[in-house]
């Protein structure tokens, strides 16, 4: 794996008047790494991926994606470069079809240019590539699953719809906010492998996550974050082992099973 | 019937089922049920001028294809990309004050100012909408109808473009034949036009932007592009409706910007059926006859008429283009429940 970064985080704060959710966070994502971002509820991680979206703006500090200042641009320009997000609440276009979905993104600039007529260009046919693109992430092909109302979807089927959403617009970095929540345990089973392939087909992934196990399974580095600063950064094993995660994980019951797991 | 229609019959209904919306049909009794609807509507509105042959009931279905694309025009923006819009005032102000200016000015005939008007209005009306499309919520339809206001005020205050008396003396169409069709045809173009656009994947980008823009944002699309796209479509309507009903009235006047433009529209896509498209033109249909039928009433005119209004609120809330489908689709290939 190269030491490229495709991803630099420079000392990023955002501070809702005088509340600082992220405090001078930095951090690398190396190209083909899956990052684990983990934190107790309100610790700043789903803010942190609002600042390099985009979607928020950063009171102060920097991002660079693929060595291209990223700071304060539009959200739709920094989606354009192929650095896509997932929301933490599901937000399909619920009165369309689960495919008719995908034809959004595959209209998009990105996609028509970096697609070609397979990806939804000019001579493509969306719908189609929309299947194509339900069917890799786990939407079976010849039932009615692709083809029903994304309100009627159950959550699964809407967490992958929203990978599927990131995915049509052929990403190199995707930062998942909490695609295991709500999923039951069989279900997260089979999302796994889903993620172990987009890491080989060479997307770089940032996961935000509270399922720790199964986090730790396909992260390659995990960050900690806790009131809004880093704490520590390293392989699953050396933050577990770590005395301030422990700290600030006090009580909960899964770090020890992780811990005792791991 | 036979075993082999039975069965051409049977898939029809598996592959519409399973495809919702789309395919192909192989028998004639499947294909005459789609269609029938739409040519009812087509055949329908192409006669109706020679049903009511009277110069009077002329005029007013010019009036009822003018609201029809206003209020289609509100179906548009509320329904598929999201946007309150009160601006059929707007619209229709700017649209016939371009094409009276045009015409009493510079002797354009309205073959050429209505088209100019459509477009050029549409694109003026963006323009001045543009500021507030990043905003989501009530704010678009607070300044749609701002805008009418101030621009009738501006031109009352400042006496310009014929002050309070209006632009008068504008040319008229060649005869009210030629007028009745040209409406009509503008009202079935668009009606199906706007129908197949919102199918398409930029009508799904629309309606993607109304179910949830930051998804969409997120998704790599400039949002307030395409919005302004819809406005300008939305625009290019009522600018549309305006140009004609200048040249109609041979005037163009400050009840240009009058907010019945804004608001019947919008009851008529009520009672019509919301996002239905077809709905909005169903109802001007009735409503725009209705209040002229209850002239004979006098004053008590507009009580009728709210009364008839609530009545269709309460009662048929859904509209009656959703109502229809309903029961059409219940009676499906017209079998006998």
């Amino acid at each position: 794996m190269s030491n490229e970064h495709i991803l630099s985080v420079r000392e990023v704060t955002k501070a809702f008047g005088g509340i600082i959710a992220v405090n001078r966070v930095s951090f690398d994502v190396n190209k083909g790494d899956i990052l684990g971002i983990i934190g107790p509820n309100g610790s700043g991680k789903t803010t942190l991926i609002n600042c390099i979206t985009g979607f928020v703006k950063m009171t102060s500090g920097e991002a660079l994606f693929k060595g291209k200042d990223i700071t304060g641009k539009a959200v739709h320009k920094i989606a354009d470069l192929g650095l896509t997000r997932t929301f933490q609440i599901m937000r399909p276009y619920y009165s369309l079809p689960a495919y008719k979905n995908l034809v959004i993104p595959l209209f998009s600039p990105r996609a028509k240019r970096t697609g070609g007529w397979r990806g939804g260009g000019k001579l493509g046919d969306r719908d189609t590539v929309g299947i194509d693109i339900l069917e890799e992430i786990g939407f079976e092909r010849d039932s009615y699953v692709p083809y029903k109302i994304a309100s009627t979807l159950p959550t699964g089927y809407l967490k992958r719809l929203e990978l599927a959403r990131c995915l049509a617009l052929k990403p190199e970095l995707i930062l998942c906010d909490e695609v295991f929540s709500g999923l039951s345990m069989s279900e997260i089973a089979s999302m796994l492998p889903l993620i172990e392939r987009l890491q080989m087909d060479g997307i770089t992934l940032v996961m935000i996550e509270h399922r720790l196990r199964e986090l730790f399974r396909v992260a390659n580095r995990v960050m900690v974050m806790n009131f809004g600063e880093k704490l520590v950064e390293g392989t699953p094993d050396e933050v577990m082992a770590d005395e301030r995660v422990k700290v600030a994980y006090f009580g909960s019951e899964e770090v020890e099973e992780v811990m005792t797991y791991a | 019937m036979n075993t082999e229609q039975a069965r051409k019959e049977r898939l029809d209904r598996g592959i519409k089922v399973r495809t919702d919306g789309i395919y192909s049909l192989m028998s004639w009794r499947e294909l005459s049920y789609l269609t029938l609807p739409r040519m009812v509507l087509i055949v329908g509105m192409l006669i109706l001028p020679f049903v009511m042959p009277s110069l009077y009931w002329h005029r007013v279905i010019s009036i009822v294809c003018i609201y029809a694309l206003l209020a289609l025009s509100f179906d548009f923006l509320a329904h598929y990309v999201g946007l309150v819009s009160l601006g059929g005032a707007f619209f229709v102000g700017t649209g016939g004050y371009l094409a009276a200016i045009l015409n009493s000015s510079f002797g354009f005939s309205p073959i050429f100012t209505i088209p100019f008007a459509t477009v050029f209005g549409a694109a003026i009306c963006t323009v001045l909408l543009i500021p507030c499309l990043p905003l989501r919520g009530v704010y678009f339809a607070i300044v749609t109808l701002m805008y009418p206001l101030v621009l009738a005020r501006v031109i009352e205050a400042l006496d310009i473009l014929g002050g309070t008396d209006g632009i008068m003396g504008l040319d008229s169409f060649p005869n009210r034949w030629v007028e009745q069709y040209f409406m009509i045809l503008m009202v079935l173009l668009f009606v199906f036009g706007i129908r197949r656009l919102v199918n398409q994947d930029i009508g799904l980008v629309f309606r993607g932007i109304m179910d949830n823009d930051q998804a969409v944002r997120a998704s790599g699309i400039n949002i307030i592009y395409y919005k302004a796209v819809a406005v300008f479509i939305a625009a290019a309507m009522g600018c549309l409706g305006g140009a004609c009903l200048v040249h109609i009235y041979m005037w163009a006047g400050i009840s240009q910007f009058a907010l019945d433009f804004s608001i019947i529209p919008i009851a008529a896509t009520v009672i019509g059926g919301a996002g239905t498209l077809v709905g909005p033109l169903l109802g001007c249909l009735i409503l725009v006859p209705l209040s002229e039928l209850l002239r004979d009433f006098g004053t008590l005119r507009i009580v009728f008429y709210s009364l008839i209004l609530v009545a269709f609120i309460m009662f048929r809330s859904e509209g009656i283009m959703v109502f229809g489908q309903r029961k059409y689709h219940q009676f499906e290939r017209w079998v006998k429940v």
